[in-house]
């Protein structure tokens, strides 16, 4: 069961970076894309718990890392996104509860996210990150990953929910209703 | 610590937390500390080669979408002619931005006129398939050639209207281009009005067109708004060949208290927009040169 539930996350995640690179820029609003990536390791945090959704946020911040045509120090995003998966998993069993919920985990990750990206720019003395660019991009990147969260992370705990050997009453989004 | 029965892998172990920073600090250090594309480089050739055809692919699903627009709307032909348009209307603008330059070429050094780059370059054309987000905090573009098509590092990348950028990295099939309105960005500009010199630095601004503040090695010309900048040129022609326009002086404002004016150039590239790419794989005036002194 362990591997295809790896192999699916693994694929998940490249779909993800090839969108958030490829394609959303067409999308972007000031520049500002979503945050697929973020947003799926949210999910996968929601469906195992801290520890899983730490170590997919570090796999899934070294590719955003890497993936062309990023310029910036390696390491920045998978910092953000381990904080990030952690901090998702943490919450899980009342941010499942409702859409109301999620969508503020995915306010609140989007903003821890991006914010340590930033912030760890600012601390390398990259010459792009200003304070000022800083506090235009995060909000409107929060606004932009909980619009996108709410469209791809029922699906997405879905997705994962099955891959899951046994499910013993775990609150599900599906759940809710 | 034993699992609760409610959550069958949630544990939460802070060492576990603890590792996974500290992995990702050691990778940060280990590359911010080894001096620029020491670790980086070989790592994102790896993640190119993988991630590249991925890009092209997610950018290609907008083609669809884009053609079923032109077949409903029978915006196709208007489109061709549009596009037919702005290649003349840039290529007249780029005359007339080289003319002052030219002209005063042809008056200082006349023999030199044949060696601007005007005609003699050799471009590979590109697609551009990823771009960064604002959050990243710069401006670099993936486009779809790589070395396989002779495409390599610090090599020219220009569009139809004028200088984009340089390559940062190539894998075999995709490249990373530095976009001009990067705030790391730096390239030497010529003013066409009077042949003064000076250094193109982008504004780093996240979204939109951009724009690249001018700075002139004699900090007593004074442009006009509206003299065309084109690219100064670097030795052998790496990473910017030379006599590429650039942009148009849009604001000149100086303060009596520095010595220096800050002049604003608007690039003739729209950054917002970038599609179809050129990228100088050669120039027939550098490579006689170089082969006539060898």
């Amino acid at each position: 069961m362990r591997i295809p539930r790896l192999l699916v996350v693994a694929l998940v995640l490249v779909v993800a970076v090839a969108l958030q690179v490829g394609l959303f820029p067409h999308l972007s609003l000031a520049g500002v894309v979503p945050d697929l990536v973020l947003v799926v390791v949210v999910a996968v945090a929601l469906v195992r718990g801290p520890e899983s959704g730490a170590a997919t946020g570090l796999v899934a911040g070294l590719l955003l890392d890497a993936a062309p045509p990023a310029d910036h120090t390696l390491g920045r995003w998978a910092l953000a996104l381990v904080v990030v998966g952690w901090l998702a998993g943490s919450v899980r069993q009342d941010a499942r509860r409702s859409l109301p919920a999620s969508a503020v985990l995915v306010a609140a990750c989007a903003f821890v996210g991006t914010s340590i990206f930033a912030l760890s720019g600012l601390a390398l003395g990259d010459p792009g990150v200003s304070v000022a660019a800083v506090l235009l991009v995060v909000p409107v990147a929060v606004a932009y990953d909980v619009a996108v969260g709410l469209l791809v992370l029922r699906p997405l705990t879905r997705l994962l929910d099955g891959l899951e050997p046994r499910r013993r009453g775990l609150p599900t989004l599906a759940g809710a209703r | 610590m034993p699992p609760s029965p409610r959550e069958p892998d949630g544990r939460r172990s802070p060492r576990v937390l603890v590792l996974l920073l500290l992995t990702a600090l050691a990778v940060l250090s280990l590359d911010a500390g080894l001096g620029p594309g020491a670790v980086s480089d070989p790592v994102r050739r790896a993640a190119g080669t993988v991630l590249g055809p991925a890009e092209g692919g997610a950018s290609g699903l907008l083609a669809p979408v884009r053609a079923i627009g032109d077949l409903t709307t029978g915006r196709g032909t208007l489109r061709e002619r549009n596009a037919a348009l702005e290649a003349e209307n840039a290529r007249l603008r780029d005359q007339l931005g080289r003319a002052d330059v030219d002209r005063n070429r042809l008056a200082e050094y006349d023999g030199l006129a044949a060696s601007t780059s005007d005609g003699g370059l050799q471009t590979v054309q590109a697609r551009v398939v990823g771009l960064g987000g604002a959050q990243s905090f710069s401006r670099t573009a993936t486009i779809d050639k790589g070395t396989d098509d002779g495409v390599g590092r610090d090599m020219t990348v220009l569009s139809a209207d004028g200088l984009v950028g340089r390559v940062l990295r190539a894998t075999a099939s995709h490249a990373t281009v530095l976009l001009l309105v990067d705030k790391g960005s730096t390239v030497g500009g010529r003013l066409g009005s009077d042949n003064e010199l000076g250094f193109l630095r982008g504004d780093g601004s996240l979204a939109g067109a951009g724009r690249l503040t001018l700075t002139t090695v004699d900090s007593q010309v004074a442009p006009d708004v509206g003299d065309s900048v084109v690219s100064w040129g670097s030795p052998g022609a790496v990473p910017y060949v030379a006599g590429v326009p650039v942009g148009r002086v849009e604001k000149v404002s100086s303060s009596p208290r520095q010595q220096t004016r800050s002049i604003t150039v608007a690039p003739y590239v729209d950054f917002s927009s970038l599609d179809v790419v050129g990228v100088v794989v050669g120039n027939a005036a550098t490579t006689t040169s170089q082969a006539q002194g060898e």
